[in-house]
């Protein structure tokens, strides 16, 4: 029995299909879905430098789960991240992430430590 | 990621210009006023615990909804419902990767590079792996080192965690010791490295190598190439095409996405194996908080644990009814003893049923029928040892980077 155009159509759809599905059987690809939108850092002094030079390699979700230390620990988090895993952060733009950090995610009564993680010795749990 | 250039690394020029351009602002604003395509913002279960509360529930692919700890690089922290069973389904298996996963892996060029200190180096295609070398099979508990960091008192930085920074898989592969035997160790060979297809965003940030001593591989028939993952492939978030498994040692020692392994002459001093997962060289991987150890050693074997699954904390039992307490254990490769259970904070303790034995490296399932007393609040705890006689800790330990959590978990319920 002749195939209807309709039948031919669907046919051609089927094979067409299945040769992309034996060429990408070989490759898995995926597309990773956009950062936390939850995660938006305080409004404040430095909130822009903070993004654009944190967010550059991870995040913000990375600063806003972190629990409230004091500023002497996040300031050697912020010179952990340029000493030990390379971010590219001026001094100056280093010191306003510091502070904006200090201001807005630390806790001052939080007692400080000798042993805060920004010492790079088993610290690099990133 | 949308910030990854076609290198796949920045240098310097390349991040001054993106940074110029406000493309790394607007990236970073855009993503974040929106929600993640075709996903109702749901919340994580346990909102009796508020490390997790306000966490979302995110799917990533080829994963379930997992609890959002961050979103790039991600981490994503597995449901403690997935425990009820001892084999953790590949969709719900955590992630957690420290530099952007590769987003695509061509089988037709990926190829598993073993080079160095060998006589015959390989390149080995997935068929030449699947096709050259003996085929074997592990189940193995993959925990993350920092897994329960989000309890430690004090607080210390690093991924939060929850207690679902684990799961357990049965894993297929090869040995790579055959793998090492097929390419003929040379003399003097000491270390091996282990590199994958995950690459850091700024040249200048370490990439993720780790290591293992030749003679830890030669000894372990367990240490594998995995290219399967409870029977199927993994999912690339979990390390397709093949990841190193260590079992019984810490995950940071299982490789995902794997591509190079390299046998060294002398030990290897990257990074991350000689700054970072380090644990304080003494028998309890401890100090007192706010002090430093003097010598700092790699973690490796994974302590003894176990943790109450159902019922689940502010669960609500009736009375003068029996109620299985229900959980999984694990330690490092001995094997579990013996599972204890108190439903009075620990004045009093009951030996646990233990479930069906799937392997020393596995989670064990275990139960407890407890007769619920009269109304009030319980605190019920479960306390593993295994069979080198090493049980949890009633104390926390405390290290400065929050790593081998193993205290005895406490899980408060009403009786009603």
């Amino acid at each position: 029995m002749p195939m209807s155009k309709q039948q031919t159509k669907v046919l051609f759809t089927v094979v067409i299909f299945s040769v992309a599905i034996i060429a990408i059987a070989q490759q898995t690809s995926i597309r990773l879905p956009p950062d936390n939108a939850m995660a938006q850092l305080k409004s404040g002094t430095g909130e822009e430098t903070a993004r654009r030079d944190c967010g550059f390699c991870h995040s913000t979700d990375y600063i806003v789960i972190q629990p409230h230390l004091t500023a002497k620990q996040w300031d050697a988090e912020v010179q952990k991240m340029i000493t030990v895993y390379g971010a590219v952060i001026t001094p100056s733009d280093a010191k306003i992430i510091s502070d904006y950090l200090a201001a807005n995610y630390s806790n001052g009564s939080a007692p400080a430590t000798k042993t805060e993680t920004g010492d790079t010795s088993g610290s690099g749990k990133r | 990621m949308g910030m990854r250039f076609k290198s796949g690394v920045l240098d310097r020029r390349q991040f001054l210009h993106a940074a110029a351009t406000g493309a790394v602002a607007l990236g970073a604003t855009l993503w974040g006023n929106r929600l993640l395509p075709g996903h109702a913002l749901a919340f994580a279960e346990g909102v009796e615990d508020p490390l997790l509360s306000g966490r979302p529930l995110v799917r990533y692919p080829g994963k379930t909804d997992l609890i959002l700890l961050t979103s790039r690089p991600p981490q994503l922290e597995t449901p403690i419902k997935y425990f009820e069973t001892a084999i953790t389904p590949n969709e719900a298996f955590y992630v957690r990767y420290h530099i952007p996963p590769p987003t695509s892996v061509d089988l037709s060029t990926w190829r598993l590079k073993v080079t160095g200190q060998l006589d015959r180096p390989l390149e080995l295609s997935m068929e030449d792996l699947q096709s050259k070398f003996p085929r074997t099979t592990v189940v193995a508990v993959n925990q993350c080192s920092g897994n329960g960091r989000g309890y430690f008192s004090p607080r210390v930085f690093g991924g939060q965690w929850a207690n679902g920074a684990m799961g357990n898989a049965e894993w297929t592969g090869v040995r790579l010791r055959d793998l090492l035997s097929a390419a003929g160790v040379k003399q003097g060979a000491v270390e091996v490295t282990f590199n994958g297809l995950d690459q850091p965003v700024m040249r200048t940030t370490p990439d993720f190598v780790k290591s293992l001593t030749v003679s830890r591989i030669m000894q372990d028939p367990n240490v594998l190439i995995a290219y399967q993952m409870n029977g199927q492939p993994l999912p690339l978030l979990n390390g397709f095409p093949a990841r190193l498994i260590v079992p019984g040692w810490y995950a940071t020692y299982w490789v995902k996405n794997l591509s190079e392994i390299t046998v060294l002459d002398k030990p290897f001093d990257g990074f991350w194996m000689t700054k970072a997962y380090l644990i304080p060289d003494n028998s309890c991987a401890c100090v007192e908080p706010g002090t430093a150890a003097p010598h700092m050693v790699p973690i490796n074997r994974m302590d003894v644990r176990s943790l109450i699954i159902s019922p689940g904390a502010g669960e609500r039992l009736p009375s003068g009814q029996t109620a299985a307490i229900k959980g999984i254990t694990f330690d490092g490769g001995s094997g579990i003893r013996q599972v204890e259970v108190s439903v009075d904070k620990g004045a009093t303790w009951h030996s646990a049923k233990l479930g069906k034995d799937l392997g020393n490296y596995s989670f064990r399932e275990w139960s407890f029928d407890w007769k619920t007393p009269q109304k009030g609040s319980y605190t019920l705890m479960s306390r593993a040892t295994n069979r080198m006689g090493e049980t949890q800790r009633t104390d926390p330990r405390w290290n400065p980077a929050g790593y081998m959590r193993n205290v005895i978990e406490h899980v408060e319920v009403t009786v009603a």
